[in-house]
């Protein structure tokens, strides 16, 4: 077994702009869920629609990479409105239905054929970073240390996600703590005891999933900022994957996704490298190498399960504040 | 028994609140609130049909009637959480058929719920602040700079701590709503409604599943909004809490108003006697189911 690269893979997993990307997502979906109660269960939807709408804009449209990721974030907020205006007046769990239906829906549209030339149907987009590269204020070189080590591209786009990251995180943070984030969590609680106190709730509803949507759509486009976006990416595995993220580090928090995240993917990385090494060393049995690397998938599935049951709240969350078994 | 224990104080019954006659739909001389052919169906069951109804202004008006009656619902429509099939009514002068519910409670008009909706993982103290009106820090936009609401936000949190402390609840102000007693919960959701700063407060069933002790209390902030100049309209099941604070009744039946009137006169009344209490109330069940037949000359 070659430890050393099992260490190297679980490290780099540690800081990567999928990391990141996850991190965004699971931040959108804590505003969606954790605070306001919306069961999304379309997330990879809205990731999808952001990273379209940041590629598509770029290479169809000409666009600057900063207008990129405007047009980007104008598109998961028309996405979100869009699914809004119907089904916010839904009961939570219709919702999830719905929304799980929608995400699909994109991922279909983007792999239709129909409009092969500007999403690229199943081939999916490249070579739409250029603009993004070209304002990279690193020289071209090595940079970071040990396991940690970028070519100058890779390490703008790390830099670059980190600073988005810290930007979304520091506003949700303040949106929660604020007067807004109380109603939102009294929708949580109960909307007709908040619309009893004068509060437009479908208002606030669907105030929150555009907040949650554009930060998720960000998450997306930062998936794909490194090379290449692909209908794949976008399968609704990704949605609970970042609901796992979400739940394991607490979903009434604005710290808590971002340590699940990072959590989910160091574990990710590590069962990764550690599995199929110990099938080619034989110790996993009968299980070949391609088997045992399918098995982290089983293990982070029972991760989810014993979070849910033994730690609802997650590993920051308080646990009178959120845990899925009410009264 | 609720009710049995006498007040600290006596009640200042409002009176001369009718003109004419005390009959269902009768006039006020200052109505608040003002139905006209309300009705309401849920398929075949016809559960609200008010013809005529005015709350008067500054008093205390019970909503009496057995289980079905159609009280609950009539207090839906009224605020806004339900549609009726037809009618109209106004707040105050002003049109509110077709308004949201939300758009109600802004007017001045709250209410509380049957099962009370505290909101559980809230603070008591967040309950509260939630209930205020008007603030600048529940815009999406503002909510992110505090130097826009840090000093309304002061103000609120001041006058809810004393509203808390008027209701014995500061000291649980940290506490997350779900740990408080039944009773508490009651209190709270009508502390939280006071912070809307009400004209017309709306209280489905204040006493429910509240304990004696609790009741005491209850009843002296109920007569204290009316002290405050408020209007309160509440549905009751207790008669005692009825005769004892209410200035005015009025009795549902079958989704109709039956009677209405001061509540010394109303309890007397035939039809309310048999809404409530069955028109058999004096004869044996037996005679009633037809089990037993009495002796000729006995009814």
């Amino acid at each position: 077994m070659d430890i050393n690269s099992i260490f190297i893979n679980t490290a780099q997993a540690l800081f990567s702009p999928v990391t990141i990307a996850f991190a965004m997502a699971a931040l959108g979906l804590a505003i969606h869920f954790g605070f306001v109660g919306l069961l999304n269960f379309g997330i990879a939807g809205f990731m999808a629609v952001g990273a379209y709408g940041y590629a598509i804009s770029t290479l169809t449209f000409g666009f600057p990479w900063w207008a990129a990721f405007l047009a980007s974030m104008a598109a998961s907020a028309l996405f979100a409105v869009i699914l809004g205006i119907p089904t916010l007046q839904l009961r939570g769990d219709y919702l999830a239905i719905v929304t799980i239906a929608a995400a699909e829906i994109v991922r279909l549209l983007l792999l239709s054929t129909t409009w092969i030339k500007t999403t690229g149907s199943a081939d999916g987009l490249v070579a739409y970073a250029d603009d993004f590269r070209s304002i990279n204020p690193f020289p071209d070189g090595t940079y970071g240390f040990g396991p940690w080590s970028y070519t100058a591209n890779q390490f703008w786009v790390l830099i670059f996600a980190l600073i988005v990251l810290a930007l979304a995180a520091l506003l949700l943070w303040r949106l929660v703590r604020s007067p807004w984030g109380r109603v939102i969590k009294g929708i949580r609680e109960d909307e007709d005891a908040v619309r009893a106190l004068g509060k437009n709730v479908f208002a606030y509803k669907m105030q929150a999933l555009v907040v949650g949507g554009i930060v998720a759509g960000l998450g997306g486009a930062l998936y794909v900022l490194p090379s290449s976006a692909n209908p794949m990416l976008f399968a609704t595995s990704l949605t609970f994957f970042v609901w796992t993220a979400l739940l394991l580090g607490g979903a009434a928090t604005v710290f808590g996704p971002l340590l699940g995240a990072v959590i989910f993917w160091v574990l990710q990385a590590f069962l990764g490298s550690l599995l199929p090494a110990m099938a080619d060393a034989g110790l996993l049995g009968a299980l070949s190498s391609a088997q045992a690397g399918a098995l982290r998938f089983v293990l982070v599935g029972i991760l989810l399960v014993v979070i849910v049951i033994v730690r609802p709240q997650g590993i920051v969350g308080d646990k009178r504040e959120l845990t899925f078994v009410r009264k | 028994m609720s009710g049995s224990k006498p007040l600290k104080r006596t009640p200042q019954k409002s009176t001369g609140l009718h003109i004419g006659d005390a009959s269902p739909g009768v006039k006020k001389v200052d109505p608040i609130l003002v139905a006209d052919h309300v009705s309401r169906k849920f398929g075949g069951l016809v559960a609200v049909d008010v013809e005529h109804v005015e709350i008067p202004r500054g008093a205390i008006t019970a909503l009496i009637g057995p289980n079905g009656a159609g009280k609950t619902t009539l207090f839906n429509l009224l605020t806004g959480f339900d549609k009726p099939d037809t009618g109209t009514w106004s707040f105050s002068g002003k049109d509110l058929a077709g308004v949201p519910a939300h758009k109600v409670a802004k007017m001045g008009q709250v209410r509380t719920f049957q099962l009370t909706k505290a909101l559980g993982l809230l603070t008591v103290l967040e309950n509260m602040k939630l209930g205020a009106k008007d603030q600048t820090g529940e815009s999406l936009f503002q909510s992110i700079f505090p130097f826009l609401w840090k000093k309304q936000e002061a103000e609120i949190e001041e006058r809810a701590l004393e509203i808390l402390e008027r209701f014995k609840l500061l000291k649980l102000k940290d506490d997350f709503a779900a740990s408080l007693s039944g009773g508490q919960r009651k209190l709270l959701e009508m502390a939280r409604a006071l912070m809307t700063k009400p004209t017309l407060v709306m209280l489905d069933e204040p006493m429910a599943g509240v304990n004696p002790a609790l009741t005491e209390s209850l009843l002296e902030h109920i007569l204290d909004l009316k002290t405050e100049g408020m209007t309160v309209l509440f549905v009751e099941h207790d008669m005692h809490m009825v005769r004892h604070i209410a200035d005015w009744v009025i009795v549902m039946a079958e989704g109709r108003i039956i009677a209405e009137g001061p509540p010394e006169d109303v309890m007397k009344d035939e039809a309310v006697v048999d809404a409530y209490l069955g028109s058999h109330q004096d004869v044996d069940l037996g005679v009633v189911t037809g089990r037993i037949t009495l002796p000729k000359g006995e009814k």
